[in-house]
């Protein structure tokens, strides 16, 4: 990364997403740490320090992981930045490595989220009882806004969920491997319009890791963290995933997409338009459209055309989630962030399997949502 | 002559805000308003009202009752009750432009989305929402289509 030393990813390891009755947690944390580690090389006294990232898990839920491995020792920081929580604690361990601080370091994340609306603490329980929580209504109010500013339809947003899920097919770790047609999609039940069920990501369970080192790692061709950025909302838009109750009409300021990824492209000195591909935040059909707008990969207001041109498919210019995304794949938050990681590190060392993009050299990580935080991350071969 | 009936009168239902301090209660003088308040530096406005602001960190805000009606900016309906909620489903849920400075996150008197629209004039209500255990009405506020009503 820019101004410090090289930040290799040694290691990855993935539990697969979806629903694991009677597997805790912290096994699902251990399958992935495992993995990462063994493919690293690295045991005890291998790494020197690891960052946990995780939302609902609890206290000292890092700690729980690695205490059952024989692990601990070493400082572990566990991390909650909602669904960017994987790319803090990947912040937090790439400056470490960047700044000299540790050679290697442990990052994983993982998440067994409740069933059904996410039920968080953030809102006041006023907030609640009057019906001013559902985070899908808020998906909904941006969708919308989408047709209204960026010539995005139902259609639009079908097609989105069609892509992704056809990309869900060729991948193992996905919960949902069915592809559906713009018609199912659109006939499937209105959750809060315009978004159907089909275009919904649905919450469940997880875990990624990765060993970030200032060496490369044994296996494949080297991929390196060119940036890894955080950042939080700034005040005034009411659509923001902060979820104020207000917010002032006329110039919006940045949202913390727009401003965590003009640092990422500085940190990384890249130019956008050179990205092989991206797996960007779908929790909505609307939401992935959204996060191409926020993330210059097109023009604001160019949402419909981005999708209408099939830029996004995996044919296409800049292949969007075609891991399948969050709408195939469910939102684990806290393991959603290094998922991606894990995914885009296979893409680089070109062992994607089905899914793979040819020749990827540079590939984009985003994950957007409750604080607000935002997180954005580079990574290049 | 036979002594009268005691007739029995039911207590008159009382009504209690379902939060203190978001909006004005019925007989108030000013009408149906939201309690915003506005910043003495910056002289943004932001709801529910808080002592210091949200934008520029200010103390001293004061709470301003606005908001009787506005133009709906985004809309959508709510069909299953979400966790905590107690109202009746569906509902609808919107964002509404204020012509004194501020976009409000509301429920939505109506849940027919496909006979609201951008621009749309809207007036705030402050109503019951649900009984609570007690058997007091909880008010709450919405913004209700004017076309509509």
């Amino acid at each position: 990364m820019k101004g410090g030393r090289a930040v290799h990813v040694a290691g990855v390891g993935l539990h697969p997403f979806g629903r694991f009755d009677g597997k805790d947690v912290t096994r699902l944390g251990q399958h992935a740490v495992r993995e990462a580690l063994a493919e690293a090389g690295v045991g005890r006294g291998g790494f020197g320090a690891a960052f946990c990232g995780t939302v609902y898990t609890g206290v000292a839920a890092g700690h729980k992981v690695l205490s059952g491995l024989g692990l601990s020792g070493v400082p572990i920081v566990n991390v909650e930045a909602g669904c960017a929580s994987g790319g803090a604690a990947l912040s937090l361990g790439a400056a470490a490595i960047a700044s000299g601080q540790h050679d290697r370091v442990l990052v994983f994340g993982m998440e067994k989220m409740p069933r059904g609306i996410i039920r968080s603490s953030f809102f006041p329980p006023w907030c609640e009882e009057a019906g001013l929580s559902p985070a899908p209504a808020y998906f909904a109010l941006r969708a919308r806004r989408l047709m209204l500013e960026s010539g995005v339809t139902r259609e639009h947003l079908a097609r989105v969920s069609v892509k992704n899920h056809a990309n869900g097919v060729d991948n193992p770790f996905a919960m949902f491997r069915k592809p559906f047609t713009t018609e199912q999609v659109l006939a499937s039940q209105v959750v809060c319009d315009p978004l159907t069920l089909y275009m919904l990501c649905s919450p469940n369970e997880g875990a990624a890791a990765v060993v970030l080192s200032c060496e490369p790692g044994p296996v494949g061709p080297p991929v390196r963290v060119l940036a890894s950025v955080l950042r939080s909302h700034r005040p005034g838009s009411v659509l923001g995933e902060h979820t104020p109750m207000s917010g002032l009409p006329g110039a919006e300021p940045p949202t913390p997409t727009e401003t965590a990824a003009r640092e990422a492209w500085e940190q990384a000195g890249i130019d956008p338009r050179d990205l092989d591909l991206a797996e960007v935040q779908d929790t909505d059909s609307g939401r992935e459209i959204l996060s191409v707008e926020e993330l210059g990969l097109c023009e604001r207001g160019g949402g419909g055309r981005f999708v209408e041109d099939g830029v996004g498919e995996r044919t296409g210019r800049l292949p969007v989630n075609p891991s399948g995304g969050l709408l195939s794949k469910g939102e684990p938050l806290g393991a959603s962030a290094l998922g991606q990681v894990v995914e885009l590190a296979w893409q680089l060392r070109g062992s994607a399997g089905p899914r793979q993009v040819e020749g990827a050299r540079l590939a984009l990580g985003h994950t957007v949502g409750r604080g607000a935080n935002a997180s954005v991350v580079v990574l290049g071969r | 002559m036979p002594p009268i009936a005691r007739r029995w009168y039911p207590d008159p239902v009382s009504q209690v805000p379902i939060h203190p301090g978001l909006f004005t209660l019925p007989g108030d003088p000013r009408g149906p308003r939201l309690l915003a308040a506005r910043c003495p530096s910056c002289a943004g406005l932001h709801f529910p009202a808080g002592e210091t602001c949200p934008y520029c960190g200010t103390d001293g805000c004061r709470e301003e009752a606005i908001g009787a009606e506005g133009r709906l900016w985004l809309w959508t309906a709510v069909r299953t009750a979400p966790p905590g909620y107690r109202g009746p489903v569906p509902y609808g849920f919107g964002v509404v432009d204020l012509p004194e400075g501020l976009r409000i996150v509301s429920r939505l008197a109506s849940a027919e989305v496909e006979r609201l629209r951008e621009g749309q004039a809207v007036d705030l209500v402050i109503e019951p929402l649900f009984t609570n255990d007690a058997g007091d009405e909880v008010l709450s506020f919405a913004y209700a289509p004017r076309e509509a009503r």
